[in-house]
């Protein structure tokens, strides 16, 4: 009899640890993001609808507990995305937020989220700050950084021949960043930077520094800026025929929502770097359609990498047994990402998602084959490269 | 430029002798309700509203009780909420003298703005005031101790005077609520003053004023100041609210959305623009998880407003009958 309770208690206790644990029975995800402002086509909707498809791909269940998918537009304003953050944790039972586009609101939410310990992952963000000394224990930065689009734009072009730049610069810290990080890496790879040109933010008219780029005889002209200042500098370089003239332009951060945007016409040439794109694989393509079955356009890097992180975080709180933050954080740092988005991925102490990026040109329309086939992969630049070691990150969380 | 409209007061309604004591019971339940609201709505939520409309209540000093419509009132907002949380964070200081700090730092500014906008009217004025804080707005982007985009993060909310913690809620929204009730008992004396007077003169009569004798370009610059250092006030308690500062509040857009919560509400009066901002930040906030865009139905709003009740809600209310009886005066 003695040996019997024993046994069972052992069970008991064995058993005890595989008793899924959710909290309030559901699991819920928050989409953060600009939905009405210049970020729509970045992230926007299409980063919800790609949310919403990692769970209904996952099964709509973890651990038997149900997944919601919550979604607000941030309209860009960090107080406005603090306030709904709050709101959501505190009254909403929101367990992870993420997407988060635009700098100031990433690294705003992030804060807040280590002071109520929950997860954020960002995907939209372009900052190395959120992994660097803003870094923090429950937060994870998925998809790229301004580190990553250097190291691809600036340093795999001049691999490929591109190795004289030219900078069309945005006058601000921002476009400094990227000029230096992207000038580091052009040099460090043997090419040379023969000069630079700063252009106020949101400038109309880039006649005077486009002809300033284009004599000076550089071989890429780096666009180190973002958003409309970079669709317009990229339409009117078209009109001026500096790709046409054998000079390469290289976009510092655009993605395939504003080669759409912009038309083939305009982005013909252009080199980018992103760390996905539908049409490299037979998952990637099988993946990119039945988005755009949903949506009506294929996913970028921000859509692609928000399908990650949800699934991830899903698989994580399923491996974790609960999802509770602290377990699920440990186990997000642990595992290995291996899905349409990422493969052989892993997590850095400081957060940061390490993955291979892509250097892409945009194609000629004549070269297209069908819609959306923008871009031909030029070379595939590997995590470890396009990602700054977590130890030199500056993030105080590791050792 | 001055916001005159046509006198649309054809019958007169005398106060009701009670008038004023409704008035006093009106003002008592209005404080009541801000005392009890934390428990019954969220607390950061409402911090933001006093925040907002402590801003708009002192861009209405400037365009509801002077006449001048500044386009650059962000500049002072955003501006003292940098100023603030620099010094709270990076040199330490506590939340009282960090707010005191953004509040100087706003009527310095206001000093210099309003030194050379109000040297010209109408238009012009409001275009020196879009210039000068757009020069402010670039300045902020691109000075170190502003982080660019990025703005200043993790903002310290500390101790007030040393003793009452203010990362709890409720301490933070009561001394936000104490702040908000001192600055509109500021613009309240402010406007009955002798000083308040003068100004309303000058926005109905500037050439008659100066024929008074009055230095109308010292009255101007005094209310721009006086202007400018209240919408510091409520900037720099809104940084240490969300603990950032951003480039957000100085952008021309925010210079814009002052005016509209402040038209929204009624101009030239002391509640018209509290109502209008907590109406334009409830939308916002409201709307943001809705499927609805943000940006259309504010400018929807604002057009209906426009076009069906142009003295704003508070104005139309004071325009009614009950509103006479009860004694509210409108400034225009």
């Amino acid at each position: 009899m003695r040996k019997f309770l024993l046994s069972t208690a052992a069970v008991g206790l064995i058993a005890a640890p595989a008793v899924a644990e959710v909290s309030d029975g559901v699991v819920k995800i928050g989409i953060l993001n600009d939905q009405s402002g210049v970020y729509a086509d970045f992230g926007g909707k299409y980063s919800y609808e790609a949310a919403k498809m990692a769970v209904e791909d996952f099964g709509g269940k973890v651990l038997d507990a149900s997944i919601e998918v919550v979604t607000a537009d941030h309209q860009n304003k960090p107080d406005i995305a603090s306030n709904i953050a709050r709101q959501w944790y505190d009254t909403e039972k929101v367990d992870a937020i993420m997407e988060l586009t635009t700098s100031s609101v990433g690294l705003a939410v992030q804060a807040l989220s280590q002071e109520k310990k929950k997860i954020t992952i960002n995907t939209g963000a372009a900052t190395t700050e959120l992994t660097g000394p803003q870094c923090t224990p429950y937060g994870f930065h998925w998809a790229y950084d301004t580190h990553a689009l250097a190291v691809g734009t600036g340093g795999a072009l001049v691999k490929a021949g591109g190795d004289s730049w030219f900078f069309l610069t945005a006058d601000y810290a921002f476009g400094y960043s990227l000029e230096e990080q992207t000038g580091n890496f052009v040099k460090s790879q043997g090419g040379t930077v023969v000069g630079a040109v700063r252009h106020p933010l949101a400038t109309t008219d880039y006649s005077s520094f486009l002809l300033q780029a284009q004599s000076s005889g550089a071989k890429v002209i780096g666009l180190a800026n973002a958003g409309m200042d970079t669709q317009n500098a990229i339409k009117q370089a078209a009109e001026f025929g500096i790709t046409a003239g054998g000079q390469r332009l290289a976009a510092l951060l655009f993605t395939l929502a504003e080669v759409h945007g912009i038309g083939l016409d305009a982005a013909q040439g252009l080199t980018l770097t992103e760390s996905f794109y539908w049409n490299r694989t037979p998952e990637s393509r099988e993946f990119g359609e039945r988005f755009k079955e949903r949506t009506g356009v294929m996913p970028n890097m921000v859509h692609a990498g928000t399908y990650s992180a949800v699934t991830q975080y899903l698989k994580a709180i399923q491996e974790a047994g609960t999802d509770e933050t602290g377990a699920v954080a440990a186990k997000l740092h642990e595992m290995p990402v291996n899905d349409v988005f990422a493969q052989n991925g892993k997590v850095g102490p400081n957060g940061r998602l390490i993955k291979d990026v892509y250097l892409m040109e945009v194609k000629a329309p004549g070269d297209v084959k069908e819609d959306w086939d923008y871009y031909n992969v030029l070379a595939t630049i590997p995590g470890d490269e396009a990602f700054l070691n977590p130890a030199e990150s500056g993030c105080p969380l590791v050792k | 430029m001055a916001a005159k409209s046509e006198p649309i007061a054809t019958e007169q309604v005398a106060a009701h002798p009670r008038a004023g004591q409704v008035r006093l019971v009106l003002l008592v339940i209005a404080l009541a309700a801000l005392l009890a609201a934390p428990l019954f709505l969220y607390p950061i939520f409402l911090m933001k509203l006093l925040a907002f409309a402590l801003f708009a209540s002192a861009f209405n000093l400037l365009l509801g009780y002077t006449g001048l419509l500044s386009f650059g009132h962000a500049a002072f907002f955003g501006g003292a909420a940098y100023f603030t949380a620099h010094a709270v964070k990076v040199w330490g200081w506590s939340p009282e003298a960090g707010i005191l700090l953004g509040v100087l730092g706003a009527a310095a500014l206001g000093l210099v703005m309003g030194a050379i906008a109000i040297r010209r009217q109408g238009i012009y004025f409001a275009m020196i005031t879009l210039a000068l804080s757009q020069m402010f707005f670039f300045f902020c982007l691109q000075a170190p101790f502003t982080h660019g985009e990025d703005g200043i993060q993790s903002v310290p909310r500390g101790h007030l005077f040393g003793v009452i913690d203010l990362n709890q809620p409720l301490n933070m929204y009561y001394f936000v609520l104490a702040v908000f009730v001192i600055g509109l008992l500021i613009i309240w004396r402010f406007v009955n003053s002798p000083f308040g007077m003068i100004l309303k003169s000058i926005r109905e009569n500037e050439s008659r004023a100066i024929s008074l004798g009055y230095s109308v370009q010292h009255y101007k610059l005094g209310a721009f100041v006086m202007s400018a250092a209240l919408a510091g006030l409520a900037g720099g308690v809104k940084a240490l609210i969300f603990q950032f500062a951003t480039l957000t509040d100085v952008t021309w857009q925010m210079s814009g959305e002052v005016i509209l919560m402040t038209l929204l509400g009624g101009i030239g009066t002391l509640f018209g623009p509290i109502v209008g901002s907590g109406l334009v930040v409830t939308l916002q906030n409201v709307l943001a998880t809705s499927d609805f865009p943000v940006t259309i139905i504010t400018g929807l709003v604002f057009m209906v407003c426009v076009l069906l009740f142009r003295r704003g809600i508070v104005g139309e209310f004071c325009a009614t009958k009950l509103g006479k009886m009860l004694g509210f005066r409108t400034e225009n």
